[in-house]
């Protein structure tokens, strides 16, 4: 069935006792597209994961893989998938080729492919010094790195990537994206787990939102951020002890993150009068500011206002992202 | 990293070869069992727990058994018979019993581990993981029998059938030890984690063992106790390989030992297989 999506998720319920971990899931992933499946710790992340790589039965609902069920025909799902799970699912008593030359002969290649592909893949992993070590002695991003080249030993049409970089430094996270841009290009279609919302932004065509066991939102990042309002003033004062005279000054602003923020949402349409009113009256008022700047609700905003709880239609995004853009200025 | 600077055209198959026929089935599933039971020898040698556990306490065994019930249990044994001659065919039965508990806490431990749920999504054979475990724990009976015949030799011990009854003992052994693993591989995955499997699996063995021919004969025992240990598969065995390593009614007990294996190999197979296709 070249023609059916590479997902399609139908109302898949999921409890463990008494929790329920899926409560709903609808779902669908185009061939060849990136979905970012964002949400907090325990939003159902990895239940929806385990239940599309078959390791999982729904309680109720369907799913599908390339047209595949995943319960009735899942030895042809598996087939298809690739999985990096959230814990690395290496042998750590077995060196990294080891593991990558067992991996390559349960998927049928012969052991001289899976050889080759094993050096192949430790080389492009920058596991090849390391490679002869058991991997119970690899650090944590060396572990995901391995985890990862386990899941493609053959090119895998889905690639299910279970939050591949929390934990990991910097460096290592780019070293992931790069690898997993690498294979997008290449067209495997992804889905992708994460709490980082900049990754999501940064790999994912498309994100849903899951929570609770539900998915809340759908949409690319723009439309996410459209979803939640338009634009805000953001003040950065460069004297703390200005901000009550600045909220005097402006009637509407809300405190931003940090003690020197403030913020001022904006009517549609209407953005550089805002700008020009707030940056008028805090001249007005001799307020001395560092930086005020017109910008859009970042993710962060938006996935704290859609799993966070209360924050009302209309009032600015608050959320951690003003905290640390103030940390970056 | 090196990832820009790939080969541009990387060969990569799409697709695992889908078996096609019962044959092509067949030979994947034996492939796939293979190559798990290489990764399970792998582990024997890596584990020090494993290594000692299977070299230096069936060593002990016989040679503490040996020597501190050697003094009194030749009183108990026919005229002229050493009681390391009775023994050693005893504890080869002894220690593939003890190993089987091994292959329990080894299997829960693998289930522990993120990399059965590897196995698990990948188009490999379902029973492999298991039939890999057990064949991997049949090789290593068979290396620990050999090691032990050595250590019996240096204080004793000899075979006096001929080399065809000695491997028969080997083999009656071993088949022993394959259905006790399988069973084993089975209970591991009704209990909650490896200590349970480890606890659970000495708490049967433990008396099973002693409750048997392996260290003295049944007629030293009381009726009540002979009764119970000359219907245990464990005598069966002893039996068998003691017979056919140094003498005595060996056709009974072998065939009987062949029945209770191939009988419960046949139940117990399925049953695991089944399970652990279901555990999540
Ligand atoms: N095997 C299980 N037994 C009992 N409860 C479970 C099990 N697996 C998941 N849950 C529960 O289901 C809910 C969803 O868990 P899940 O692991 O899918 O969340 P997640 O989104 O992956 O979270 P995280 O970001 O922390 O990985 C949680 O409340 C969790 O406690
Ligand atoms: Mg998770």
């Amino acid at each position: 069935m070249p023609d059916a999506p590479a997902v399609v998720v139908d109302d898949v319920q999921k409890r463990f006792g008494d929790t329920v971990a899926l409560s709903g899931v609808d779902l669908a992933v185009a061939e060849g597209e990136v979905l970012g499946l964002l949400g907090p710790n325990g939003a159902g992340k990895t239940t929806l994961v385990r239940v599309l790589v078959t390791l999982l039965r729904p309680d109720t609902g369907s799913a599908r893989i390339f047209g595949h069920d995943v319960v009735t025909e899942a030895s042809t799902v598996r087939r298809l998938i690739g999985l990096t799970g959230q814990y690395a699912a290496v042998d750590e008593l077995l060196t990294g080729r080891e593991n990558l030359r067992m991996f390559g002969e349960l998927f049928h290649l012969s052991r001289r492919e899976a050889a080759r592909r094993a050096d192949d893949l430790l080389e492009r992993f920058d596991l090849a010094v390391a490679g002869d070590r058991p991997a119970r002695t690899y650090s944590g991003g060396m572990r995901r790195r391995l985890d990862l080249a386990s899941s493609l030993l053959i090119r895998p049409r889905l690639l299910f990537l279970d939050e591949p970089t929390t934990g990991l430094d910097p460096r290592s996270r780019s070293a992931i994206w790069d690898i997993t841009r690498e294979l997008v290009a290449e067209g495997t279609t992804l889905l992708l787990t994460t709490q980082y919302l900049e990754e999501a932004d940064q790999l994912a065509d498309r994100i849903a939102v899951i929570d609770h066991g539900h998915i809340i939102a759908e949409g690319t990042g723009d439309d996410l951020k459209d979803e939640i309002g338009g634009q805000v003033v953001d003040i950065v004062l460069t004297d703390a002890a200005q901000r009550p005279a600045a909220c005097r000054a402006v009637p509407d602003a809300d405190l931003g993150q940090g003690d020197r923020n403030l913020r001022v949402s904006v009517p549609a349409g209407d953005a550089l009068q805002a700008l020009s009113r707030v940056s008028l009256a805090l001249r007005d008022a001799e307020i001395r500011v560092r930086d005020v700047g017109l910008r859009r609700p970042t993710l962060d905003d938006v996935f704290l206002q859609l799993t966070g709880g209360d924050p009302s239609a209309t009032s600015p995004p608050e959320g951690t992202a003003s905290g640390t853009e103030e940390g970056v200025a | 990293m090196t990832i820009t600077e790939r080969p541009a055209e990387e060969p990569r198959p799409s697709d695992p070869r889908a078996p096609t026929s019962p044959a092509a089935r067949v030979y994947w599933q034996a492939r796939d069992t293979w190559t798990v039971t290489k990764r399970n020898l792998r582990h024997f040698m890596r584990q020090p727990r494993l290594l000692v556990f299977s070299t230096i306490q069936p060593v002990m065994f016989v040679v503490l058994f040996a020597f501190v019930f050697g003094g009194i249990a030749t009183v108990a044994l026919p005229e002229g018979t050493e009681y390391i001659d009775f023994l050693l065919p005893g504890l080869f039965v002894q220690s593939a019993a003890f190993r089987s508990t091994q292959t329990a806490v080894g299997l829960a431990e693998d289930l522990e581990r993120g990399v059965v749920d590897r196995f698990r999504s990948m188009p490999m054979s379902r029973a492999a993981v298991l039939a890999g475990r057990t064949l991997a724990d049949l090789v290593r009976s068979l290396a620990v029998i050999v090691l032990m015949i050595a250590v019996g030799y240096l204080i004793g011990f000899r075979f006096t059938q001929g080399v065809l009854g000695a491997i028969g003992a080997i083999l009656v052994v071993a088949l022993f030890g394959y259905l006790m693993s399988w069973l084993f591989c089975w209970m591991a995955l009704h209990v909650p984690g490896a200590e349970a499997a480890q606890t659970a699996g000495f708490v049967i063995v433990f008396p099973m063992v002693f409750a048997s021919s392996i260290f003295v004969p049944l007629e030293t025992m009381p009726d009540w106790l002979a009764t119970f240990a000359a219907q245990s598969p464990l005598t069966h065995a002893a039996d068998a390989a003691r017979a056919l390593s140094i003498g005595g009614e060996a056709l009974r007990p072998a065939l009987l030992t062949i029945a209770w294996c191939v009988g419960l190999l046949a139940i117990v197979i399925p049953l695991a297989v089944r399970r652990y296709r279901t555990i999540t």
